[in-house]
């Protein structure tokens, strides 16, 4: 299985490589396989990722000495 | 102590409105200044808002007065305008009730604004090969603009709906008045602080001149161009262009426009490509597995061709062939021979001793068989066989008489 901790672009950028690998030919039948099973996983966590997206927000906040901080706006409404 | 008059709301605005019907000054005017707020709803009146330095003057135009008008006035066009001075009873407002407008040359503002364009486009600050390119996927989006506004929510609602793999960082900054340029600058600066903000949003709901006046500013201008990270600029309406537009790497006419051009790529188009390549990687597995078939396929061919069978009836054929081509080649030698045997006959017939026994001459033979030629070889005594043209004779040597010298 993959890893659930596989962003998106990571998951995105190995599906492609992995299709250009197909592409370029010169595979056994094994090893075929292997890449297609791969990029069906990568392409399911793809997917997921994709259907779960929910935009995330912070906001920058002025700190003492000028540094800023983030603040998650769901969260500072949940605390208000 | 004197009676004072209660009035109603009514009665004091039908009052002071008498009070500029009257006043033939306020009948006939005319007024200068920079058209601010144009609107022309569907009933085809026209409604502004008359600026300059010091104060504004609602305007108000009748379809059929803006039906007479060759000239149609824009946002900070400076104009002529011509009119009677009104009072508006139900919004308790004073209007000029306008007939005639006409241009009256740029208004300051656009005067200085046109001047400090120049500057810095002499500069170079506007010039296309200094337009960084965009990310094609942003992952962290950063937006300069007032918290809780329409054009905040514009951003987020467009962002959620094309995008929301992305993550968004505000950097909240008040986007009107004298305060805006600092805080507008402070904004990007944060923004470029932070290490994950890949592209930045400078964005403003739309507003009068005056309101989007910040993002004029030279201070502005130069933080967009200075921002290390790209900038998208999404101020005011389309109409509106601002020097923060011209600054910027690429100009939206919207806040939502700016949304948008930031997210080039949407997820719905990602998950079409994904499907694409679910489909690539199911079509190069068949076409694997059909080259392979292919392959089996050819190599049972080859074997069925090398079959001794085929060789077995390729040998049987060439054995006939070479049959037929023995028997003929016999036939022909048969012919021959023949032929040859018929000429040794007649040779041998020509030669033949027959015809010397014809003439008389006999051969002679001893007892053991050999044609006699010298006497000595035949003893006295001894068996002759004697040989004639017909038959044969047998005789006894009675003498011998040799020849030798």
């Amino acid at each position: 299985m993959t890893d659930e901790s596989l962003t998106f672009e990571a998951a995105l950028e190995e599906l492609e490589s992995i299709v250009s690998q197909l592409e370029a030919g010169d595979m056994t039948l094994d090893q075929t396989i292997q890449l297609f099973e791969r990029g069906q996983e990568l392409a399911a966590r793809c997917e997921t990722i994709l259907s779960e997206a929910e935009l995330r927000l912070e906001t920058l906040q002025t700190s003492a000495g000028g540094t800023y901080s983030r603040i998650s706006m769901t969260d500072e409404t949940g605390d208000e | 102590m004197i009676e004072r008059k209660r009035w109603t709301v009514g009665e004091l605005t039908r009052y002071v409105r008498q009070l500029f019907e009257t006043d033939y000054r306020l009948q006939d005017v005319e007024v200068e200044g920079e058209v601010s707020d144009i609107r022309m709803p569907g009933s085809g009146h026209a409604y502004f808002t008359l600026k300059d330095a010091e104060a504004q003057l609602r305007c108000v135009m009748w379809r059929s007065d803006v039906a007479n008008q060759v000239y149609l006035p824009q946002q900070g066009d400076r104009v002529l305008v011509r009119g009677r001075m009104g009072v508006y009873d139900v919004q308790g407002q004073y209007q000029l009730y306008t007939q005639r407008i006409q241009p009256a040359g740029q208004g300051d503002l656009h005067a200085q604004f046109e001047r400090l364009k120049a500057k810095l486009q002499a500069e170079g600050l506007f010039d296309a090969d200094r337009k960084r390119p965009l990310p094609p996927l942003p992952r962290v989006i950063g937006v300069a603009t007032s918290a809780s506004t329409a054009a905040l929510q514009d951003v987020l609602n467009v962002l959620r709906r094309r995008y929301p793999l992305a993550q968004i960082v505000l950097a909240p900054t008040v986007v009107q008045g004298d305060q805006a340029p600092p805080q507008i600058v402070a904004a990007l600066n944060a923004l470029n602080n932070q290490s994950d903000v890949e592209v930045i949003l400078l964005v403003r709901g739309g507003g009068s001149l005056e309101d989007l006046w910040c993002f004029n500013d030279e201070r502005v201008a130069r933080a967009v161009e200075n921002s290390r990270l790209p900038v998208i600029s999404g101020v005011g309406h389309e109409i509106d262009f601002t020097l923060a537009d011209f600054a910027a790497d690429l100009r939206a006419p919207t806040p939502s426009a700016a949304a948008e051009l930031v997210t080039p790529i949407t997820a719905a188009d990602l998950a079409g490509h994904i499907e694409a390549l679910r489909q690539q990687l199911a079509g190069h597995l068949q076409q694997t597995v059909d080259s392979r078939r292919r392959v089996l396929q050819e190599a049972g061919y080859q074997l069925r061709q090398a079959s001794p069978r085929g060789r077995i009836d390729n040998l049987r054929q060439r054995i006939d062939g070479l049959a037929g081509r023995v028997e003929q080649a016999a036939r022909q030698q048969t012919a021959l021979r023949r032929a040859a045997l018929q000429g040794t006959r007649r040779a041998l017939d020509a030669i033949s001793p027959m015809k010397t026994l014809a003439r008389g001459y006999a051969i002679v033979q001893g007892a053991d068989g050999q044609v006699l030629r010298d006497a000595d070889d035949a003893a006295p005594g001894s068996a002759l066989h004697i040989r004639l043209y017909r038959g044969r004779l047998s005789a006894t040597v009675d003498r011998q008489e040799t020849d030798h010298d």
